[in-house]
């Protein structure tokens, strides 16, 4: 069995992002994509989540490597300078590479 | 009158969760609490609100109404002009925090009514409509100003408006109103006894969580300067003036005038955040959830909700 090579895109960002950045990777025509609730702390100070103003997300999405660097400069370009926004790619290996 | 206010069980609960913050006790709640709580707090307020306007003479509350639209309007201007004229704050930072010293903390309205009630001062029950009323208007006054400066294309109206209007804050307290106008005393009977009964006490568990929560932003004090500290507290007084002049012109009685007030004085740290953050990114939000939430959110529930009662009572002793 051959798997395919595709990558990874994490984005940890605040909440206040979500639907922004929902609509950013349907618009670039990701097939899908997988959103959980996160805390830590960074350069924008601790985040922990306690309530609605301070909660962060984690957003993850399997794509080309092509659309991965779209989606990766898009987001330098729009968030990185305002928004407290970690970002980066890594590479996987799927089953059903048509899928993704 | 000052030490029988901070020994409300409501406000001590507000005091007890500082404390937790400050101590840095373990104790937080889960979100879901927290967010249940809110819920509930806030459509109990909307069904209140909606079952005495049912019984409000129409009219009424229009006079009322007109004046928490200008007190919407006039005060993130004042607060806007006092930002960058003494504060020296750039166009953003300055039209985002004059948006939250515009719009309404949800709150500190339920902590002024649960004031009333206990001193037993009467107002007019209306009055959730112009918590309502004052909620919007600062919000898209605030993002139209910092916009106004701004070079970097239009704004997204369309999709603004709707976040605002639809909102969780307003979208409940507005359906709240509606469930209590449409179904009106007699059949909200049944539902009494959770949404009135249990409401004091589910205000004062929700008020320990705010303490907690209010504590953890003090940490952006330092950040914050002296003169977002002073502002924090002198805007609510400014504001909390106003607001009783609004009050007294427009009709309303003592107790209403009071909770007209503390509205006025009152900043949002709920809609308004969440509507700047998206609108408005080059505001820091350090700045304005430092001042609404860390300083004046206190402020108005230790200090400041008798101190509007006083002024109420001032102006309609020489005005009334």
């Amino acid at each position: 069995m051959t798997l395919a090579h595709r990558k990874l895109v994490t984005i940890i960002t605040e909440s206040a992002l979500e639907n922004l950045l929902v609509k950013d990777l349907e618009k670039f025509g990701v097939s899908g994509y997988t959103i959980t609730d996160v805390r830590g702390e960074g350069a924008r100070g601790k985040r922990k989540g306690d309530w609605d103003q301070n909660r962060t997300i984690c957003l993850i999405t399997i794509c080309s490597s092509d659309l991965a660097h779209v989606i990766l400069d898009h987001l330098a370009a729009v968030y990185f300078e305002d928004y407290a926004v970690v970002a980066y790619l890594s590479d996987v290996e799927v089953h059903r590479g048509n899928k993704f | 009158m000052m030490l029988d206010n901070l020994l409300d069980p409501v406000v001590l609960c507000f005091v007890v969760g500082v404390a937790a913050g400050v101590l840095k006790s373990d104790l937080q709640f889960p979100e879901q609490l927290y967010e249940g709580l809110s819920i509930y707090l806030l459509f109990s307020i909307g069904l209140k609100g909606g079952i005495e306007l049912s019984r409000a003479a129409p009219g009424e509350v229009f006079l009322p109404a007109l004046a928490t639209v200008a007190l919407g309007v006039v005060i993130p201007l004042v607060a806007y002009f006092l930002l960058r004229r003494l504060g020296r704050f750039d166009r953003p930072n300055a039209a985002a925090i004059a948006a939250h010293y515009g719009s309404v903390s949800a709150v500190t309205y339920a902590v002024v009514i649960a004031y009333l009630v206990r001193i037993g001062q009467s107002y007019e029950s209306y009055v959730t409509v112009l918590l309502v009323v004052l909620e919007i208007p600062a919000i898209a006054l605030g993002i139209l100003i910092a916009r106004l400066g701004s070079s970097t294309g239009g704004v997204k109206w369309g999709a603004l408006l709707h976040e605002v209007f639809l909102d969780k804050s307003v979208y409940l307290l507005v359906s709240g109103l509606m469930v209590g106008y449409f179904s009106g005393f007699e059949r909200s009977e049944a539902v009494a006894p959770l949404f009135f009964g249990l409401f004091k006490g589910a205000l004062a568990l929700f008020l320990l969580e705010m303490g907690i929560i209010a504590s953890r932003r003090l940490e952006g004090l330092r950040h914050a300067g002296f003169f977002l500290v002073m502002f924090a507290m002198a805007m609510p007084l400014i504001s909390g003036a106003l607001g009783t002049v609004a009050g007294l012109l427009s009709g309303l009685s003592l107790g209403g005038t009071t909770v007209l007030a503390t509205l006025a004085a009152s900043a949002s740290y709920i809609a308004a955040p969440a509507a700047m953050r998206i609108a408005v990114p080059k505001a820091n939000p350090t700045f304005y959830l430092t001042a609404a939430l860390g300083i004046t959110f206190p402020f108005n529930i230790l200090a400041g909700i008798p101190i509007y009662h006083a002024m109420a009572r001032f102006a309609h002793s020489i005005g009334g």
